[in-house]
């Protein structure tokens, strides 16, 4: 047995636009587009025929059906089906959580080579029946007599027709995401203008990365679109000023334009031993170096339900002997455009490193001309399960295109259940 | 003493009519009750920079476990981490109009000049609207005196017309003080902020306190009882403020020895008795008086820790229609007094070091009062003491200071005719008399161990008075 700990390869990733609910994906189930997704990736790397170590994949909202979808999903592409595959969820964090699993097998030389994934519809969703009615079912099929079977059925109430809809709601907390963030957002004291100033930036320069033709070969056109349905490169502080506040009640800061719509797409990214990238070609783009997650209690209202990536970073940092600023990069998901600002705030604070994070100084502030390059969340959207897998293809093809000596990436993405997953991804 | 006016104007028609027609809206008063918090509620601190009281301000708000907010780029969130206490985010450009605080607390020491007292307005203009009831804004900053440079101390003195301003603007039964703080006093802030914060300064508005370089302040102080173990002298003890007064030291954990008149023995001996004190029937005007005070202190109690000279008597009359013997007696009691028996505890080295000697001074010793010229006299004349005598007192580690109250509900006020009474109880910024107990908050928290820099202070409990203002 090998002992030893290889490097991690990201030979690059592939992505379907995202298209918002309810759009040209609307009649598109996880697994169309899953297949979809890891097919161009496929084609792009010519794996055709290969067998792979596995492919990892997850989506947040899926049918009980799907128990399997990444291996149905396998079994579609052009991949030998001899490749074995998994399930994963870890809500937001799903993504970056598959690209973790991958890493650390080839990394202790249980594989060589893997894909991973993530997908999520927010429109072809799962709808369950009433959970009276469910329980009334299964006391049905549990019923041995006739007379028995009779009783449970006069039990049957018409309101037990309505279906129980998946709800965007933290389970113990009953509040939605908007509204936790919309919390922190007031904690934090964020004002509407700088939400809606991330949000802006986020438009421009996911449209400018489109225009110099940076995501050319990581988004593949599909059901006839060709880029992310929610990005509006001609809007304005001005249009952004008039939508009226979601989250977060009359006076909130919170709109449609500073948080994430509900929105449905998939990724793909593939991932490498050195060896085997040498063997077969493809250039290494960077190296997945490091990852740490971590959790809050955002129950007891001890801590923002968005916050956990501000405790995994400083662990991260740690571990590598690095500082916050020693980053070219930064690619922290726009859930919500508060939750970056929390996110930032936060490390800049002496009170919150040193009372939350147990830090004696704060991380300090961040250089934001190099925050999300090339377009965050807010301007592309964000399929829960798909996120990780975007950023992570972006952010390794920006080190590998980077000519100005950046070396160094930081990915953050917050999740649901006061989750948060972090990455760091180094230059070859 | 019942306030008729405060009540009606504190039911649903007569807030409307109080509003409507512009009257005074006096607020019952949120007093101290044993076992309560120093404040109950969010206390918003900031700071001018380069400003130095931030960290120890921080360090009492985090011991009294105070829910603190700053500013995200305030120059006082350094001292907070620092402190480890965990301050909540205020920004006032983003902040709901429901955000409001128990306490404002302002480091202003770092104004250095009248340009830059414009801090100090940019802390308070979106704040002070946000102030609840019975809520408090502090101000801290450089004793004056002590600045360096002259603008500094241009700007620091400039800071009382900010503050005794806000102190009428902020209304609700809220206060305004200034504290300044000597240089290399920073330490000794602590019972000073926590009395200001605390419903123990609930009727004291618009005063200036100065605090400087204490010779010794206790190692460990249990806020509860500051005065565990101490002995404490209260003279005119059996009734009203006296009463008050002895009540509130026991409280905090004095043995009080209580004087008063013979006359007044039954009712001194029933007080001293409940408070687990001991009294001793004398006449302070009495040629030896002070001889037999000193000697029953040194013999039961090795001496004292605290003496409260409130002992005081009026006999008012016109100055042309005054006799000799009603001017005398005023004085004789109300200053003569006084200096006679701290001359003889000091003499025989009665005053135990880190102790304190509180003068009861008066309003109308500092503004004057017709029919009162021989009161004025001897009060105006306390605060003469206290600033002929607290520089030499500090060199032995014993405080001086005095207090002034105004209005305060007493049988005295309750026998003036009615007009002039109401006219007396609502000139103030909260538009109401005091109560007794209100005198014997600010007589314990001058007579606490740890305000041992607090010394040659005489601060008012009126309201904030217009009077002598």
């Amino acid at each position: 047995m090998n002992s030893s700990v290889r490097r991690v390869a990201v030979l690059g990733g592939v992505r379907i636009p995202f298209a918002r609910q309810n759009g040209p994906y609307a009649n598109a189930s996880n697994q169309d587009m899953l297949t979809a997704t890891l097919d161009a990736l496929v084609e792009k790397f010519s794996l055709e025929r290969e067998t792979l170590g596995e492919v990892v994949a997850g989506a947040v909202l899926k049918h009980s059906r799907d128990f399997n979808l990444t291996r149905e999903a396998v079994l579609g592409t052009r991949l030998d089906p001899a490749t074995p595959a998994y399930d994963v969820q870890q809500a937001c964090g799903t993504g970056l959580e598959a690209a973790i699993l991958i890493a650390n097998k080839i990394a202790l030389h249980q594989i060589d080579a893997g894909i991973a994934a993530g997908v999520d519809t927010t429109s072809d969703a799962p709808i369950a029946i009433n959970e009276d009615l469910r329980r009334l079912l299964l006391d049905l099929n549990r019923s041995r007599s006739n007379a028995e079977r009779l009783r449970v059925i006069t039990k049957v109430r018409p309101q037990q027709i309505v279906p129980e809809l998946p709800r965007n709601a933290e389970p113990r907390t009953g509040l939605s995401m908007g509204e936790h963030a919309a919390i922190m957002a007031r904690d934090w004291g964020l004002t509407r203008e700088e939400q809606d100033e991330l949000a802006l930036s986020s438009h421009r320069k996911l449209a400018a990365a489109y225009d110099a033709g940076f995501l050319d070969d990581l988004v593949i056109p599909f059901l006839g679109l060709e880029r992310d349905q929610n990005l509006r490169p001609d809007t304005t502080m001005e249009k952004l000023a008039q939508l009226k506040p979601v989250f977060g009640g009359e006076d909130g800061t919170m709109t449609a334009g500073n948080s994430t719509p509900l929105s449905d797409g998939a990724s793909a990214v593939l991932l490498a031993s050195e060896d085997w990238a040498t063997k077969r070609g493809p250039p290494v783009q960077a190296y997945l170096t490091d990852a740490q997650t971590a959790a809050v209690d955002h129950v007891h209202r001890r801590e923002g339900l968005l916050m956990a990536p501000t405790y995994a970073v400083p662990k991260l940092l740690e571990r590598n002997q690095l500082s916050l600023q020693d980053f070219d990069f930064y690619e922290i998901h726009e859930a919500f455009a508060s939750q970056v600002l929390c996110t930032l705030k936060a490390w800049e604070d002496p009170v919150y490193c040193r009372e939350r994070l147990e830090l004696e100084e704060p991380l300090g502030p961040i250089d934001r001309d190099k925050l999300n390059v090339h377009g965050g969340s807010l301007a592309a959207g964000h399929p829960f399960g798909a996120t990780g897998g975007r950023i992570i293809a972006g952010l390794a093809k920006a080190l590998a295109d980077d000519t100005h000596g950046s070396r160094r990436g930081l990915i953050s993405i917050c999740a649901a259940g006061g989750l948060g997953v972090t990455a760091i991804l180094e230059k070859p | 003493m019942s306030d008729r006016y405060r009540q009606l104007a504190n039911t649903p028609i007569g807030r409307m009519v109080t509003k409507q027609v512009g009257l005074p809206a006096p607020v019952e008063l949120e007093r101290y009750q044993p076992g309560q918090p120093v404040i109950s509620g969010p206390v918003l601190l900031g700071a001018a920079p380069h400003s130095r009281l931030a960290a120890p301000a921080t360090a009492v708000l985090a011991a009294i476990g105070a829910e603190a907010h700053t500013a995200l780029d305030d120059e006082a969130r350094g001292a907070a981490a620092e402190a480890r206490l965990d301050a909540a985010v205020f920004n006032p450009q983003a902040a709901p109009e429901d955000e409001r605080f128990k306490a404002l607390v302002f480091d202003a020491s770092g104004i250095g000049s009248s340009e830059a007292l414009r801090e100090a307005w940019a802390f308070l203009h979106p704040t002070i609207r946000r102030v609840r009831r019975s809520g408090r804004v502090i101000v801290l900053a450089t004793t004056p005196e002590e600045c360096g440079e002259f603008p500094a101390a241009i700007a620091q003195r400039a800071l009382e017309g900010l503050v005794r301003s806000v102190a009428k603007e902020v209304g609700r039964g809220a206060t305004a003080q200034l504290i300044y703080v000597a240089p290399g006093a920073e330490d000794a802030i602590d019972s000073t902020l926590r009395f200001f914060l605390s419903p123990k300064s609930a009727y004291v508005s618009g005063q200036v306190v100065r605090v400087g370089s204490p010779k010794a302040l206790p190692e460990k102080i249990d806020w509860e009882r500051p005065l565990a173990g101490k002995v404490a002298l209260v003279t005119g003890a059996a009734r009203g403020i006296g009463e008050s007064i002895s009540e509130v030291l026991a409280r905090d954990g004095a043995h009080v020895v209580g004087v008063d008149l013979p006359a007044r023995s039954a009712e001194l001996e029933a007080l001293t008795s409940r408070l687990g004190g001991s009294s001793l029937e004398l006449d302070v005007t009495d040629h030896a008086a002070p001889e037999e005070l000193a000697a029953h202190l040194l013999a039961a109690h090795n001496g004292v820790d605290v003496v409260v000279h409130n002992a005081g008597v009026t006999r008012d009359k016109t100055l042309g229609r005054m006799s000799e013997e009603q001017w005398s007696a005023v004085i004789d009691t109300n200053l003569t007094a006084p200096q006679h028996i701290d001359r003889e505890l000091f003499a025989r080295k009665a005053v135990r070091e880190n102790g304190s000697v509180v003068c009861v001074s008066s309003i109308g010793g500092i503004a004057g009062n017709a029919g009162q010229t021989n009161y004025a006299t001897s009060k105006a004349g306390v605060i003469g003491i206290i600033e002929a005598f607290s520089s030499t007192l500090a060199k032995l580690g014993v405080t001086l200071n005095a207090v002034a109250p105004g209005f305060v509900e007493t049988g005295m006020t309750a026998a003036m005719p009615v007009a002039r009474r109401e006219a007396a109880r609502r000139m103030n910024s909260l538009a109401q008399g005091g109560l007794p107990i209100d005198v014997a908050e600010t007589i314990a928290w001058l007579a606490n161990p740890a305000s041992a820099g607090v010394t040659r202070n005489v601060v008012r409990v009126c309201g904030q008075s217009l009077i002598g203002a």
